[in-house]
């Protein structure tokens, strides 16, 4: 059972591309090795910057042997298709076998297909690999036709069983595969012959190469913690950067510098997007301070001065960097001293927004009315609403935000700050943009929640109005986590607010921003694009609550009740009737529901009329009859109240109540019967059924 | 090989170290292009010799200039004229990143002693409708290159591949010299009898050169010169591939300068704020339109590998 140990060698993999690289190469080769029926044992894939290896261990030697047998044609059949059959088998007539069946002989072919060796299947299924490998974004090289990340330069391949290490014969481009790797670029960049797993790791590790991702973070990880532990410092724990930086260097040497002190004021956020975007340095807190004092940057060699000079070299950059930051935080800090937030969000008249859709200005505006509209329905202060509406983008103006995009928000929040607005009109313009993703967290100050919902809600009516909604994998504009944004702060906060009626209310003022081309379609165009808006929050709804474990049909059920656009609402009625329908009682209610609800509706379609006369209990023949009577009134007489208290629970419970009385009607009961009259009220006693169940919840779109 | 012990003095030494060096290493050294460019890339020697199947290897010094740069000279780092280094050898040589390696060490950058990474950097110039795969070098954290290889020009696929390389001098000089601020850098060597610095030959020009770029360029005049030379070079395209006395001669470098007038005319456009966000990609994709017909009739020539 020999071990493969493969080694892909290029120039300089960039690292976002090497997590991946890692699972693919695995899996096309194990996958590739099993199909081509070798068996084995583990395998692990590692990469550094100039190399993406596998190895596996155990691999069978060769494949086992495989039988065959064919049919072949008639033994009467033309002497040209018996010449066929042989060619296609490489048998001759000798090696054929006469056969019977139902219809008369046959020639059969029977023949075994010797395994083959684990070097030929290894050989093919590597060739395959690199030739077809999925790499985000690949190149040619040279006159070379081959794609590769960067260019490929050697290809390692052997198998190592007892009598030692072979290299599997194999070449891709003029490539030929070999038992030779190299060390690091610049320690110990001689070849370096390998005889197996453990002893390619060794002697990588002799020539400075860490192979292992894991065993590099970790190095990096424990010494970053050990310098700054050794001057009373703490590392700022950025687990991105970490792997990045792991799969920039093959011989991590940790290194700790100071910041200067000019720079120390600057906001935390800067100094960190700072140093992690431009130089890949983590940041490192003095906790006595409160502040970030020194940077922890990871170079790839040893030197004869202990990193002095990769260390000045990399201060001096930072240096330069800061300075510009600097600049740019006192440049913006002026224009707020002078103007103001407010002044600052004057140049927005003057930034598109988009092509179709005006100004930053002209959208800033839309989502200060629309703030405050919402500002009474979730506790904030109208005017406060506005106010932070109007200068929660005002930062994209910075100078800051100019240099460092990702900074939008935080940026808004030190300038208002600075400004001394109200620390909630600071803290909406960062909280504003919240959540961002699915983990992020959610605004719950009233004011951030209004700006938050103003902005979203604005941009999905105005894509939705100029037609750029998301499709299948295209999402411009991030339409769906807006989407996904609102569904979150409305619930995560428990907001009772009419979610459509606000985007119907918001449609009409978009006519003022001139969004829509024919004013005599302007009001019907309106309508249809809330409408789709809802739908589309709807679906995003449903996509949200099957993560938490809601079904699909549940929801619709509930969507299809009145006061739907009340999600707070909508999902407790959700939750209650998931709740139900997974007790007995509630899979019965519904089986119940659907044989009442058919048989009804069978039969108005039939007799074309609709059965909503109240049935008359005096006309019960059996018990069970005059039990349903009873029991619908007990039920209606409670399911009313709890709908009007809001209480799903009682009400589903309620409902849940009339489970055993229809299942023993429907057991008692003859519903066609000859007696018009009886037949008559029974239909609508069923109706009641229907009337009583309707009011929890749409039951007819529950499936099953 | 150049001297690796010593430490260039001076911004020229820098430069004619790396002619040397690269001059040792098989490229033609030639002068810098006689039009105002944007960027070493847009020398024929590299946007049209980077088409076609024939080998090629040059070098040059490209003066380049990049108008809303201009910073009246004040900026320690930033300028509106400066002086890239350009390499382009076709086929990339397999041992490109070694040659590379060689000539930092001429410039006395001893990678024994700093930190030099290859950082993923992929290069695209929408207006020359060309993209690579590469790196920026980084030595201590620093970019001191920007290492390419070629995929597309003009929109054609590059067969076989050009590895291209670009150093920043002024930044990279003031690397290797110390120097903090880019006027105060030597310019030639500072015992010379007469030792000017990089200042003393470039503060004044700076200076004027901003205020015309920011304040005072015509920019009636630009758009009609960027329309004229748009017609020009497609009028240039649109004359027989023959001339009156028969001869084949077809005009690609003269249409190709056209282009990067045009391409010129725009950058100093956007230096005077008159191209809207939306107007900046139709200008951009004007240019690129030239640049691709370019392209297209640069390999109908000889050196493009027509017959």
């Amino acid at each position: 059972m020999p071990d493969l140990l493969i080694e892909l060698f290029s120039e300089e993999i960039p690292a976002r591309m090497q997590p991946r690289a890692r699972a693919d190469l695995q899996r096309r080769v194990t996958d590739g090795l099993r199909a081509g029926g070798l068996s084995m044992g583990a395998a692990t894939a590692f990469s550094t910057p100039r190399r993406l290896a596998l190895a596996v261990e155990g691999l069978g030697a060769e494949s086992p042997a495989r039988h065959e047998s064919r049919k072949g044609p008639r033994v009467d059949a033309p002497e040209a298709a018996i010449e066929g059959f042989l060619r296609s088998t490489g048998l001759t007539r000798e090696d054929l076998r006469i056969k019977d069946d139902r219809k008369g002989q046959y020639y059969s072919a029977s023949m075994t297909h010797p395994g083959r060796s684990a070097d030929a299947i290894v050989a093919e299924v590597l060739e395959s690999t690199i030739r077809d490998f999925p790499w985000p974004k690949s190149m040619r090289w040279g006159s070379g036709s081959l794609r590769w990340v960067r260019p490929l330069h050697a290809i390692l391949c052997i198998l190592t069983d007892h009598d030692g290490a072979r290299v599997v014969p194999l070449e891709v481009d003029g490539i030929a595969a070999a038992d030779v790797t190299r060390g690091h670029r610049f320690m110990a960049p001689e070849p370096v012959r390998v005889a197996g797993h453990d002893d390619y790791a060794a002697k990588l590790r002799r020539a400075h190469v860490l192979l292992d991702p894991e065993t590099r973070a970790e190095h990096i990880r424990a010494e970053a913690a050990t310098l700054t532990f050794a001057q009373g410092l703490e590392l700022v724990e950025d687990a991105g950067l970490l792997e990045e930086v792991t799969g920039m260097v093959e011989w991590p040497v940790v290194l700790i510098g100071e910041i200067g002190a000019d720079f120390r004021h600057l906001p935390p956020e800067v100094l960190q997007t700072s140093m992690r975007e431009h130089q890949k340095f983590f940041s490192v807190r003095d906790p006595a301070a409160g502040q970030i004092t020194h940077f922890v940057t990871v170079a790839n060699r040893e030197t004869e001065d202990g990193g002095a000079t990769i260390l000045a070299g990399n201060q001096r950059v930072l240096a330069a960097r800061l300075a510009d930051a600097a600049f740019f935080w006192d440049n913006d800090l002026r224009v707020v001293r002078d103007a103001g937030l407010a002044g600052m969000a004057d140049g927005l008249a003057q930034v598109t927004f988009h092509a179709k859709l005006g100004s930053q200005a002209e959208r800033v505006a839309r989502i200060a009315a629309l703030a405050r509209e919402i500002a009474p329905l979730v506790g904030a202060d109208t005017d406060a609403a506005e106010t932070a509406a109007r200068v929660a983008k005002a930062d994209l103006q910075s100078a800051m935000v100019g240099e460092f995009p990702e900074l939008q928000g935080v940026m808004g929040r030190y300038y208002a700050e600075a400004e001394g607005l109200d620390p909630e009109i600071a803290r909406a313009c960062e909280m504003h943009y919240k959540p961002l993703g699915p983990g992020d967290e959610v605004p719950d100050e009233p004011v951030s929640v209004a700006v938050a919902l103003a902005d979203k809600l604005d941009t999905l009516a105005v894509f939705w109005a100029i037609d750029e909604k998301p499709t299948g994998s295209k999402d411009p504009y991030a339409l769906r986590r807006a989407g996904l944004g609102v569904i979150r702060s409305v619930l995560e906060n428990g907001l009772r607010i009419p979610i459509g009626g606000l985007i119907r209310q918001h449609c009409e003022h978009l006519e003022h921003a001139a969004l829509m081309k024919r004013p005599d379609e302007d009001a019907w165009a309106r309508i249809v694009l809330a409408q789709n808006l809802s739908f589309f929050l709807h679906e995003r709804l449903k996509v949200h609550l099957r993560e938490e474990g809601i079904r699909h049909d549940v929801i619709d059920a509930c969507l299809a009740m009145t006061g739907a656009d009340d999600l707070t609402l909508l999902v407790r009625r959700a939750e209650a009737l998931g709740d139900l329908l997974k007790t007995e009682d509630g899979e019965n209610l519904l089986q119940g529901f659907k044989r009442a609800n058919n048989i009804l509706t069978q039969a108005e379609e039939a007799d074309g009329v609709e059965y909503s006369f109240g049935p008359d209990p005096k006309l019960a023949e059996t018990g069970a009859e005059s039990a349903l009577f009873e029991a619908l009134d007990a039920a209606g007489s409670e399911i009313g109240p709890a709908m009007a208290a809001e209480d799903f629970t009682a009400a589903m419970r309620a409902m849940a109540g009339l489970r055993a009385p229809i299942d023993a009607f429907f057991e008692a009961v003859q519903i066609n019967t000859d007696n018009q009259t009886v037949r008559r009220n029974r239909l609508n006693l069923l109706h009641r059924i229907r009337e009583i169940c309707l009011q929890v919840a749409d039951l007819r779109r529950v499936e099953g | 090989m150049a001297d690796q012990a010593a430490k260039p003095r001076s911004f020229q030494e820098l430069i004619l170290r790396l002619q040397g060096y690269w001059a040792v290493n098989g490229c033609a050294i030639l002068q810098p292009y006689d039009l105002e460019v944007g960027a070493g890339t847009f020398h024929p020697a590299t946007t049209l010799r980077a088409l076609g199947l024939r080998p090629w290897a040059a070098a040059y010094v490209q003066p380049s200039r990049r108008p809303t740069d201009g910073r009246y000279g004040d900026n320690p780092n930033r300028l509106q004229h400066y002086y890239q280094f350009q390499v382009i050898m076709k086929p990339s040589p397999p041992d490109f990143q070694e040659l590379y390696l060689g000539s930092l060490r001429a410039i006395g950058i001893d990678d024994a002693r700093h930190d030099i990474r290859f950082v993923e950097d992929d290069w695209e110039s929408p207006t020359l409708g060309a993209w690579g795969l590469g790196w920026e070098v980084w030595c201590d954290g620093m970019e001191v290159s920007q290492f390419t290889y070629f995929q597309q020009v003009g929109g054609h696929d590059c067969h076989p591949v050009s590895g291209e390389l670009t150093y920043g001098l002024e930044r990279l000089a003031m690397y290797v010299l110390g120097a903090d601020h880019v006027m105060e850098m030597p310019f030639n060597d500072p015992d010379a009898a007469q030792p000017l610095s990089y200042g003393d030959v470039f503060r004044q020009t700076e200076r004027e050169y901003s205020r015309w770029n920011f304040e005072v360029a015509d920019t009636d005049a630009l758009l009609r010169h960027f329309e004229d030379a748009e017609a020009e070079c497609a009028r240039i395209l649109n004359a027989p591939d023959s001339d009156a006395a028969g001869r084949r001669i077809v005009m690609a470098h003269p249409a190709y300068d056209q282009c990067i007038k045009a391409s010129h005319i725009f950058n100093l456009l956007d230096a005077r704020g008159v191209i809207s966000v939306t107007e900046r990609q139709a200008y951009i994709g004007r240019v690129r339109a030239l640049a691709r017909n370019c392209a297209d009739a640069f390999l109908r020539t000889e050196a493009g590998g027509a017959a």
